[in-house]
């Protein structure tokens, strides 16, 4: 234990079961729970929605919603419920002084002037033109700032007043696992005190399906958990609306304000396999020979996607450590994309504060886990690219 | 000895290779001899029709085998370019670097092209019913690789053999200097030795274009394209959408100086602020930009008083450049008056998320030539902004220190501080 040390004392959480960790944690440990699901609004396929939230919890001011989408509401919603349970929301002197490092990918595109533009496109040959003539119309110009990926980042500025440094960084799973290690090398180094960080999703949105099913990785017909989806039609990714922020803090710097310390984050490893050539089993065994895993049974909180060869890869080389006990949360949230990372590193926090472990989420696939957890490992596979894990381990 | 280690005890870092393309040109040598020679790259759009728009001038890079193809393959292409271009001056292998990937580069999306030829490769239902059948059922991965934000870093990665995850990152128009400062720090923490730092922009499409019309931020100024972009020029009516990339190799000095290579400048040291004012409008009273000039010169060790010149951001617009201004007369006093600040932009444009990168590439070169880029098209000076913005022509000068600014929409500032010689 040192001073340097980097600790969770703040967590932010919204997926379609709920919003907060306790929701969170009441909702995951109650054994056989069903996941939230909309099987007809996107048809063929199944999403997990936002749960109903009310944006004036976090979000005062009605213009600041206004110029936001849903992602960039749902990200500084979720920013804001971190800052909360950290005490530092409010806080001018903490907020001045806090770093940031959120995952982003982009916002949301006006669906109704695309669909007119590509419906005009049948019948036209001057499509760039069309695109002018509509496009300089129809166009809502603070649309734009609600898809910059950076401005999710600029609005948890505006409305939390986080000003120490701002930064985003994109890249799907990979842009959380990064987010999380370097806001973790900061504080060690001493760069940082106290570091905002995390992601959020929308999947409620046809691009953002779009994203993933141009490399037709979405799962489609009868909803199945994550490990089950081999073979089934589609690529196996449901994907969920949600998001994760952690406040990450240097521990004596949260000692000294006396907060309530989550777990202490270990050390968080990244990679790039190149999958093409099939380095993607050995690149996973490899992180998990780095994390330096402690003896004895391992809860593991997986953020694998469902992807069929990401998960097999995954699932391959898990197995192959006999001694981890597997939960992959995304069977009952659903993929979060850039989310995915910071929310693993959340539920494995919680199952280090709490002192227990979740049940399965797949009873068929998944093991048992009775100890009382003293780490746990966190993952993200990313469905296409980039790999990451951590170890959480109690304060 | 030569010491190793800067104020704070952290090890320096040099900088070994530099790359840039602009609307200028490709290369160090041919962007230098436009830039000092008071050209500019601003010309009129013919990568699109320019029907019903207000802006019809650009900076775009129309030279390159990409131009045509989309953002993303225009974006890999400049980022490879110009990394190569740094790379090979470093003297190392362009195939297996062997330290980390920086890449500030633009949010992606799927191009118009894309779109378009998807949905009517079919007839079936409509809008994004229709383009989500259509694409479950392609065969090949190019598209989709358009659209996944972490592609180009890591087709990068593979091409030059940086090691581990490549970051790809976005705090809009400070962006390229980000890139700059996470492989900086990755250095200071001893997390490695070298770095490849990028920011590349090749996403002028049309429709980034009309957004940026429709926020009003763009020149309108098209008779005379080269003319428009006129930074601190009291008729300014807004910033020249480019293109371009500029790319940095990054060592720690001593790692450099072991292995023998040529030092060509200094990264002394970054400064971050964010601004919570507003989306696109900086704070009235400047204080996030003097905030983040402050703090670079504070990581740099130096005072007001030891930067020669300064690299502005100057984009030409009226809300910047007189920001830009405030934050400088008061971080410099009275001395700003005598302080040669020019803006590159004035004959590049603004280029985005690479405008960090390639404005610090244009800054380390300042020092090594000792001649000062002009701010091109000041015929009307401002009489708000008064600054020795050195005028239409450029200048000799010995320049041992820069300051670089940038400062982005969503209130993301970055400046670095950068020296010619080690101490």
């Amino acid at each position: 234990m040192s001073s340097h040390d980097v600790v969770i004392t703040g967590i932010g959480l919204v997926s379609s079961l709920g919003e907060g960790p306790d929701a969170h944690w009441q909702k995951l440990t109650r054994p056989g729970i069903e996941p939230v699901l909309d099987a007809t609004r996107f048809a063929p396929y199944t999403i997990h929605p936002l749960p109903e939230i009310d944006w004036n919890l976090q979000i005062a001011k009605r213009g600041d919603q206004r110029q936001m989408e849903t992602w960039q509401r749902l990200g500084t919603y979720v920013a804001g419920l971190a800052l909360d349970d950290a005490g530092i929301k409010g806080n001018d002197e903490l907020c001045a002084t806090m770093d940031m490092v959120v995952a982003a990918g982009g916002g949301e595109r006006d669906e109704a002037v695309d669909s007119a533009i590509l419906a005009a496109s049948e019948s036209r040959n001057d499509r760039d033109v069309l695109l002018n003539e509509k496009l300089t119309t129809e166009l809502r110009p603070t649309l734009f700032l609600a898809q910059l990926s950076n401005l999710l980042a600029g609005n948890i500025s505006i409305v939390h007043k986080v000003t120490g440094s701002s930064r985003t960084f994109m890249g799907e799973e990979g842009a959380g696992v990064s987010a999380v290690e370097t806001a973790a090398a900061r504080i060690r180094s001493g760069q940082s005190t106290h570091v905002l960080v995390g992601g959020a999703f929308q999947t409620e949105h046809s691009d953002m399906l779009l994203g993933y099913e141009l490399a037709g990785y979405l799962h489609r017909g009868p909803w199945k958990p994550v490990w089950q989806r081999q073979g089934r039609e589609g690529g196996g990714v449901v994907t969920g609306s949600g998001g994760a922020f952690l406040v990450l803090e240097q521990r004596e710097h949260a000692e000294s304000r006396g907060r309530k310390i989550y777990a202490e984050l270990g050390p968080i490893l990244s990679g790039r396999a190149r999958r093409r050539r099939g380095e993607l089993n050995g690149e996973i065994a490899a992180l998990l020979n780095q994390a330096a895993l402690p003896d004895g049974e391992l809860l593991t909180i997986s953020g694998a996607s469902g992807a069929h060869a990401a998960t097999a890869a995954e699932k391959a080389a898990l197995d192959a450590n006999p001694a981890l006990a597997v939960r992959a949360f995304s069977t009952l949230t659903g993929h979060m994309k850039e989310a995915q990372f910071p929310f693993a590193v959340a539920l494995a926090a919680l199952a280090v504060d709490r002192k227990a472990g979740y049940p399965a989420f797949d009873a068929t696939m998944e093991r048992q886990f009775e100890g009382i957890p003293q780490a746990v490992l966190a993952t993200a596979i990313g469905y296409h690219q980039f790999e990451g894990l951590g170890l959480i381990k109690a304060a | 000895m030569a010491n190793f280690r800067d104020h704070m005890g952290r090890p320096i870092v040099a900088v070994t290779g530099i790359g840039v393309v602009t609307s200028l040109g490709v290369g160090k040598a041919d962007n230098w001899a436009a830039l000092t020679s008071g050209k500019s790259g601003i010309h009129p759009i013919t990568r699109f029709p320019v029907d019903h728009l207000n802006t019809r001038i650009s900076g775009m890079v129309d030279f390159l085998p990409s131009s045509s193809k989309g953002a993303s393959p225009l974006t890999y292409e400049l980022a490879e370019t110009a990394a190569q271009e740094a790379v090979s001056e470093a003297g190392l292998d362009s195939g297996d670097f062997g330290g980390p990937l920086f890449l500030a580069s633009p949010p992606v999306e799927l191009d118009w092209a894309d779109r378009f030829s998807l949905y009517n490769s079919d007839s079936q239902d409509n809008g994004a019913e229709r383009l989500l059948r259509v694409a479950r059922g392609l065969k090949e991965l190019d598209i989709f690789e358009t659209t996944q934000f972490g592609s180009i870093a890591d087709r990068l990665a593979d091409r030059f053999g940086t090691r581990g995850l490549p970051i790809t990152l976005s705090t809009a128009c400070a962006s390229g200097a980000t890139a700059i400062q996470l492989g900086v720090e990755a250095i200071r923490r001893g997390e490695c030795d070298k770095a490849l730092s990028i920011g590349a922009d090749g996403s002028a499409t049309a429709e980034a274009l009309i957004r940026f019309s429709l926020l009003s931020a763009l020149s309108t100024h098209n008779d005379i394209p080269e003319k428009a972009s006129k930074p601190f020029s009291k008729d300014r009516d807004g910033f020249v959408l480019a293109e371009g990339s500029g790319a940095l190799v990054l060592e720690s000095l001593e790692a450099a100086l072991a292995r023998g290579a040529t030092i060509l400048g200094i990264m002394r040291g970054c400064g971050e602020r964010a601004d919570d004012f507003h989306r696109t409008r900086s704070k009235p009273d400047a204080s996030p930009a003097i905030a983040t000039v402050r703090a670079a010169l504070a990581d740099a060790g130096l005072g007001e008083d030891e930067i020669d010149y300064v690299n502005a951001h100057g984009t030409s617009t009226p809300e910047n450049d007189k920001m830009e201004h405030l934050s400088l007369s008061t971080v410099f006093g009275e001395r700003i008056g005598s302080m040669p600040i020019s803006s590159n932009k004035s004959m590049i444009g603004h280029t985005l998320s690479a405008a960090g990168a390639v404005e610090a590439a244009f800054s380390l070169m300042t020092m090594r030539e000792s001649v000062i880029p002009p701010t091109i098209n000041y015929d009307n000076p401002d009489p708000a902004i008064v600054l020795d913005v050195v005028p239409n022509k450029k200048r000799n000068a010995e320049v041992g220190t820069v300051l670089s600014n940038s400062f982005g929409f969503g209130g993301q500032n970055t400046c670095l501080v950068m020296a010619r010689e080690p101490v």
